[in-house]
């Protein structure tokens, strides 16, 4: 259970997120909308304890993280897996050793073929061939198959929340319906939470279970679809209506 | 420079913000698991990155500064004494202080550069999220190397500018080879190379540590990175000459303090 109470944070004088309260409960799949540049990166980033709030906490499992010692925050990190929206890939190592990364610093127990094999099974979760894409750096692969080796080590170690962070912008259908599958299917068989920025408003009616629409620092409409498609507010209106156009 | 420039206030800023992160690195130093791989990497990355600039300067400083010494020595006829002399200087302060500058200019940059490149790729906040502590990770290993590194470096650049006195003074001025190393092996001290030790190891730490810290606090794409290692070679560069002059104050009575006391009418 996450629970965001009160969240606020500004950089210089700017004002980005305007007072954030959020419960997100265990084994659920919450979906963040809104336009470019409103906040929702740096909602993500508090959520995880990169980012701490000028006011407003971020309680996980009973703790709050907004006030934690690095130390403290590596235990609760433990939980937590994270995909960055520009996939942050180590570049100075291959990405097969991108995705043992977190293996390695956290799975002694796992080791030789081992290792190897757990490696090889998480590329093929999203259709990546371990021994085309795995010696190569990650400068040496496209946009889409970099955001996958992201996906991959941000799931390398099974946590029990994982942060997507626009996880399939720039991947093709196919892909991306996989991804989408990948993220019901962690759900429905190990409770994992979901928290999934996105701008793909097919996807997000799809895994959804709660949807939130961030505009300008604030929650401006929360539910479902039928919530999303009916919202009064002008931004949201537009956000939706060339969907709506579509697929009505 | 532009953290002296920009005045007082952010200059004391700077030096809190400073003195904040090198207490985190000595904070995380102790701590498992340690990073032997990437302790090894800077190892090698410092020392032979570095290693081929250090020999050309050391040898370089030392055929001028013999050159120059032997026009100053030939006034009192002391010619022979240009060993010792360049010896001296080049172990005490030349050699650690060169090679500080060197490898800030090299290593430093680089340093920031690269860290700097993780901040704001956010591979700095993914190592965060993969429960590592970056500090650990990425700047005690690089803190260590840096502080190992630069004594040896110092010491084949103190190696190679006498090589080039040895060639001043006795390939071009004539001074015989036995005279030229009796005089150097009478006034010799060990302590000479101790103090230029110490203090390459202090300019180690020293230029790993701001440099860490520059590409750090790194913001805002490509100029951010380029501001952030310029700033760590000056910053570097600055503290070295800042700190060679204090650190001979107090390396002085500590070393040589017993030739003080020698010296005490008994
Ligand atoms: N570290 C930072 N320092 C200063 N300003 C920041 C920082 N991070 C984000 N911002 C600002 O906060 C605002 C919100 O950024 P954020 O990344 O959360 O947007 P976003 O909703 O994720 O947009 P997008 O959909 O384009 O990714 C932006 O105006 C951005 O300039
Ligand atoms: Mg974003």
């Amino acid at each position: 259970m996450i629970r965001i109470v009160g969240v606020r944070k500004r950089f210089g004088d700017r004002e980005v997120l305007k007072g954030i309260d959020l419960d997100i409960p265990r084994g659920s799949n919450l979906v963040i909308l809104g336009g470019s540049g409103m906040g929702k990166s740096v909602l993500m980033k508090h959520i995880i304890g990169l980012l701490q709030p000028d006011e407003g906490q971020i309680i996980v499992d009973g703790e709050d993280i907004s006030r934690m010692s690095p130390l403290q925050l590596k235990r609760v990190r433990g939980k937590f897996g994270m995909v960055f929206q520009n996939g942050a890939l180590f570049d100075s190592m291959s990405n097969w050793d991108n995705v043992a990364f977190p293996l390695r610093e956290h799975r002694r127990d796992l080791k030789g073929a081992a290792l190897d094999e757990r490696v090889r099974h998480l590329f093929q979760l999203f259709s990546l061939d371990p021994d085309v894409v795995g010696p190569r750096a990650p400068s040496e692969i496209s946009g889409g198959q970099r955001k996958r080796v992201a996906l991959a080590r941000a799931v390398a170690l099974d946590p029990a929340i994982v942060l997507y962070d626009e996880p399939t912008t720039g991947l093709d259908p196919i892909t991306t319906d996989q991804v989408d599958e990948m993220i019901l299917d962690a759900k429905r068989k190990l409770g994992v939470t979901s928290i999934v920025i996105s701008h793909d408003i097919a996807s997000a009616f799809k895994i959804a279970d709660h949807i939130i629409f961030i505009y300008d620092g604030q929650i401006v409409v929360r539910g479902l679809k039928h919530e999303m498609l009916t919202s009064t507010h002008p931004f949201v209106q537009r956000f939706f209506a060339t969907w709506t156009a579509k697929n009505v | 420079m532009a953290a002296v420039g920009q005045g007082p206030l952010a200059f004391v800023q700077g030096a809190g913000e400073l003195a904040v992160f090198v207490g985190r690195t000595f904070a995380w130093m102790p701590r498992r698991p340690f990073r032997w791989a990437q302790l090894f990497r800077h190892l090698r990355d410092i020392g032979f990155g570095s290693l081929f600039i250090v020999v050309l300067t050391g040898f370089f400083t030392g055929l001028v500064f013999g050159f120059q010494t032997l026009q100053g020595f030939r006034r009192f006829g002391a010619e022979a004494l240009v060993g010792p002399a360049t010896l001296l200087t080049l172990s005490r302060e030349l050699g650690p202080v060169l090679t500080g500058l060197m490898v800030a200019g090299r290593s430093g940059s680089g340093m920031a550069t690269e860290l700097g490149t993780m901040r704001v790729t956010e591979q700095i906040d993914a190592l965060s999220t993969l429960a590592v502590e970056p500090m650990q990770y990425l700047v005690v290993p690089r803190v260590l190397a840096a502080t190992l590194m630069m004594p040896l470096l110092t010491a084949i650049f103190t190696g190679f500018g006498f090589y080039g006195c040895y060639l001043i003074g006795v390939g071009r001025e004539g001074i015989d080879p036995g005279v030229f190393f009796f005089e150097t092996w009478q006034a010799a001290d060990p302590d000479d190379f101790y103090e230029g030790w110490i203090k390459g190891a202090f300019f180690g730490a020293q230029i790993s540590l701001i440099s860490s810290w520059q590409g750090f606090r790194a913001s805002g794409g490509a100029r951010g990175v380029g501001e952030a290692a310029t700033r760590a070679v000056v910053l570097s560069s600055v503290s070295i000459l800042v700190g060679t002059y204090l650190l001979a104050e107090l390396l002085d009575p500590l070393i040589h303090g017993y030739i003080w006391f020698d010296a005490l009418p008994k």
